[in-house]
């Protein structure tokens, strides 16, 4: 079989696991709602109406208003950019991060893959949340410092990933062969090894920015990440938890679009390694 | 098995020099070195904080000699003064804080294992009966939930709606006057829902885990000549396929550490509980930079720790793994 | 026939798989008389490990499905038994011997408590007597040192030591019936030898009947009183040993026999007979070996050729042949050898 052909195959079994799709479907619903957030609420997401304090949600409100009467639906759909933007741009970070780790550990060998695996377990060794809000406290928060925090903790299993992968396809035949024909490491690092651990790093991926988003909102939530005014599904939360007696609304519907975003990512990940790899399905 | 705890320690000696450099690195990565940043960005680090600080870290010298000298306070676990008013050293801070903070998550793990194991086995088992499905959606369910969300909306039941649970602290106010058994009854109804959320995310993990380990246990050989024995099933799955399945399980559990104090900084902060994670937090919040590289230090130590137990958990349950002690 | 301890009728067995049912076994039917060995050989894949597994019912199901026959045990058909009664029938009256000595024992349990088990789960006896019986066991199989290995786990043990152990634990309640299968295949040459004539002394000691699954048809001659020959998923010949080895009637016996070099025992693989065996989830009607068969084949040849007016062997691609009776005791199934010298009797 061509790659072509396999590529086809796999996206032929994604599109037939129904669960994989459904994921789909949420996480792209999300994106719509990022892409045109003015279409789906008319209010502003930062207006303040000290009439409106925590209303609950109504007609003109559909999703209630926050401590400060601002529309939960506006700030919801404004979030959601936020919250999805973080969570693919932390992710690409560790997956650059890993990729080049995995790939110089595993294509070397020797003392440099000794010397980076070690790097790696001692990276482990931290509490990843506690690594995060330590450099946090150092370079503050911002949308910025955020993605770049979660993405140089997280690329650990993505290392190890690319590592196993690439000391597996270093022995094939055809590696041999391109060495043969005079093909320098950069040419068979990135042209003969990379493209065949695509497909575990695209589940690898796919699961890890389930993972950011929920570390983001954990901090926004915590009132460490994304910072107010600026909307994000988890410093909505916040304001839940202080209203919790008088605001049920403030809690529940920002926590069901991470949730719901999170399972998307999920299945679609869980999809595409089925897809990649029939043989694991029902594990 | 002595000899194997003291091979397995030292092997993790090099890993204590990394997590320190590292340590070492975050704190003198902020621009300007530790004392610039806690002096530009926090209004509490004054004249004489800035000079305290300096001995501290003698910011004169070298930085390999720096290095040392910190090193050899760590070892002391001298983490220097705490910059919140109080302004008492940071361990002392700290280790009144850690008791909390391991039970919590010692008996979150122990509810993790007592929950997830059985559910794990009986999907196993019944697979693709209707629990099998169930607990399987639940999974990813739990895979999904944000812990703290969880935690908001169980306080909303429990707490609010039919006021079953108290939602903060570990003790009520009158506790003190209670008695014993209504101490302990107070005690347990504050644990209840932190216990549960610190376990949320390792419940289901674990069970996922422990359900593939069984499937794959099941089809072993020695599975088929426990059962040609003529042994009923409930003892072929206890006795011979379920202990070789939870083998991996010890070694999950003591991965699951990092994992377990991070989010105790989630659910203290959540619960108002004080322990370690609230007072990272609150470190976090009032830039306490001691505090944060102390806590930060602790906490790696800790997760090496409980790789070195599981580690020395799985040799003592694994026969296969030679330990020294004779057959 | 004399006294049946273990009779399986017409056995069908099929998996239930992703790209549908998958047949195993097309109608099984062997006997095995009290205190007799009887081999079952042929390639892998035809059906041997699912007999064998069919008769203990240790097929987990699903994926598999018995879709009819019986196994009857002196008499009483083992299949409806529910699954309490069919965990005192296992071990007590019919125990196994599996093939990979490396696999079948549990790594977490000594090999000790392995064997004692046996006792224990019949409720033989206690636990402290079940442990003295294992060591004892473990001494009549002649394992060295029995009382300080029955402390050992199985990965402290050779492959020939562990195979003993799987021994013992067999025989532990002196079934009436042991089922090996390949026992040796995964041992050592001479540790293969050291084992079969330690099941060959057990039976005779213990009075037990043994049914031998083998690829080895050394082993066959040697050991079995009867041997039955597979081929995917039938019994296409069956006949006292000294009988089936003097006049094989099955083509596909005869394949077998003719390419033996000799007939030493120890030949781990069986000889090669041209063609493949065809896939199991796909089997065309008529008869299984026809694509393989020489007297198929020539005739077929003859009647392109124009050499034969007419396909003799036509029948061979409609029809499954049945058992027939050759000699006493000596059945095949084969259009052309029923054609042939059937008739004769």
């Amino acid at each position: 079989m061509t790659a072509h052909s396999i590529f086809r195959e796999t996206l032929r079994r994604l599109a037939r696991n129904p669960l994989a799709m459904a994921g789909g479907a949420v996480i792209l619903f999300f994106f719509v709602l990022a892409l045109f957030p003015s279409v789906f609420s008319g209010h502003d997401p930062n207006r303040i109406d000290i009439l409106k304090i925590l209303a609950s949600p109504s007609e003109s409100h559909p999703l209630g208003t926050d401590d400060l009467g601002r529309d939960v639906l506006a700030r919801m759909v404004h979030g959601a950019r936020i919250s999805l933007s973080v969570g693919f741009v932390a992710e690409s970070i560790a997956i650059g991060i890993g990729l080049v780790i995995g790939l110089l550990a595993g294509y070397y060998g020797g003392r440099v893959d000794s010397v980076l695996m070690r790097f790696v377990d001692i990276m482990l060794c931290f509490p990843t949340f506690f690594l995060i809000l330590a450099v946090i406290a150092f370079i503050g928060p911002s949308i910025w410092n955020i993605m770049f925090i979660i993405g140089v903790t997280g690329w650990m299993g993505v290392a190890r990933l690319v590592r196993a992968e690439t000391l597996s396809l270093k022995e094939r035949d055809f590696i041999s062969a391109a060495r043969a024909q005079g093909a320098g490491t950069g040419r068979i690092m990135f042209r003969h090894i990379l493209p065949n651990t695509l497909a575990p790093i695209l589940v690898a991926a796919t699961l890890g920015v389930a993972g950011a988003i929920l570390v983001e909102s954990g901090l926004s939530f915590l009132g460490i990440g994304v910072q107010p005014p600026t909307p994000s599904w988890g410093n909505i939360l916040t304001a839940g938890k202080d209203n919790i007696e008088f605001a049920w609304w403030l809690s529940l519907y920002p926590g069901l679009a991470i949730f719901l975003t999170v399972l998307g990512y999920n299945l679609l990940g869980e999809g595409i390694r089925d897809a990649v790899d029939p043989r694991l399905k029902g594990r | 098995m002595y000899r194997y705890i003291v091979r397995r320690v030292l092997i993790s000696v090099p890993l204590l020099i990394g997590i320190s450099l590292i340590t070492f690195g975050v704190i003198n990565m902020a621009p300007g070195g530790p004392i610039g940043i806690s002096s530009d960005l926090n209004p509490k680090a004054t004249a004489e904080y800035r000079e305290r600080l300096k001995a501290y870290y003698g910011l004169d010298r070298p930085i390999y000699v720096r290095y040392g000298q910190w090193l050899g306070r760590m070892a002391v676990l001298d983490f220097g003064d705490s910059f919140s008013p109080d302004g008492r050293k940071v361990w002392d801070k700290i280790r009144e804080r850690i008791p909390v903070t391991l039970s919590i998550n010692l008996l979150s793990m122990a509810t993790i294992f007592l929950i997830a194991v059985p559910i794990g086995i009986y999907s196993a088992v019944r697979k693709g009966s209707l629990f099998d499905r169930i607990a399987t959606v639940t999974v990813f369910t739990g895979f999904a939930v944000p812990t703290f969300w969880l935690a908001l909306l169980l306080m909303i039941l429990f707490g609010v709606h039919l006021g079953w649970l108290p939602i903060s602290g570990l003790v009520s106010l009158e506790h003190d006057s209670l008695p014993l058994a209504g101490r302990v009854a107070d005690r347990a109804k504050h644990l209840v829902l932190p216990i549960f959320l610190a376990g949320f995310g390792g419940l289901a993990g674990i069970s996922r885990y422990m359900r593939s380990n069984m499937l794959e246990v099941i089809r072993q050989d020695y599975v088929a000549t426990a059962r040609a024995k003529g042994l009923p099933e409930r003892k072929v799955v206890f006795r011979h396929a379920m202990r070789n399945a939870l083998l991996p399980v010890i070694t999950i559990l003591g991965l699951s550490v990092p994992d377990l104090l991070g989010g105790s900084v989630i659910f203290e902060t959540i619960f108002a509980i004080p322990g370690m994670g609230q007072l990272f937090y609150q470190g976090v919040m009032s830039r306490d930079y001691p505090l944060i590289m102390g806590i930060l230090t602790i906490g790696a130590f800790l997760t090496l720790l409980g790789n070195i137990l599981a580690d020395v958990g799985y040799a003592l349950a694994d026969p296969r793994i030679n330990t020294g002690r004779t057959g | 026939m004399t006294e049946r301890l273990l009779d399986v009728r017409s056995l069908r067995v099929a998996f239930e798989t992703e790209q549908g049912t998958v047949r195993a076994l097309f109608g099984v039917s062997f006997s095995v008389a009290p205190g007799e060995t009887v081999g079952l050989v042929g390639e892998s894949g035809c059906g041997k490990t699912v007999t064998a597994l069919s008769i203990l019912r240790l097929l987990p199901s699903p994926p598999s499905k018995v879709e009819g026959g019986e196994i009857l045990l002196r008499g009483e058909n083992l299949l409806p038994l529910p699954e309490k009664r069919m965990c005192d029938v296992r071990g007590k009256a019919i125990s196994m011997i599996f093939q990979e000595p490396m696999s079948s024992l549990n790594p977490v349990l000594t090999v000790g408590e392995q064997v004692a088990e046996v006792f224990t789960a019949h409720g033989v006896c206690g636990k402290r007597e079940a442990a003295e019986r294992a060591v004892a066991w473990l001494r009549k199989v002649r394992m060295p040192d029995a009382s300080l290995r029955a402390r050992e786990y199985p990965h402290q043990m050779s492959g020939g030591m562990r195979q003993r152990a799987m021994i013992a634990m067999a025989l532990a309640l002196s079934p009436s019936l042991v089922i090996a299968d390949e026992p040796t295949t995964a041992l050592d040459v001479t540790i293969q030898a050291q084992i079969m004539a330690l099941l060959q002394e057990m039976r005779e000691q213990e009075r037990m009947a043994v049914l031998l699954i083998t690829h080895d048809l050394g082993v066959v001659h040697d050991f079995a009183d009867r041997t039955a020959i597979m081929y995917l998923g039938r019994i296409v010949e069956i006949a006292p040993t000294r009988d089936l080895f003097a006049d094989p009637i099955h083509p596909y016996t005869q394949g077998l026999l003719a390419s033996l070099p000799g007939k030493q025992p120890g030949m781990k693989r069986l000889p090669s007979i041209p063609g493949t065996v065809p896939d199991l989830s796909a089997v065309p009607p008529g008869c299984p070996f026809a694509d393989r068969c020489p007297f198929r084949q020539a005739a077929f040849a003859r009647f392109r050729s124009g050499e034969a007016p007419a396909d003799s062997l036509e029948i061979c691609d409609r029809e499954d042949p049945p058992l027939f009776e050759y000699a006493p005791g000596h059945l095949a199934a084969c259009h052309y050898q029923r054609a042939a010298r059937g008739e004769a009797r």
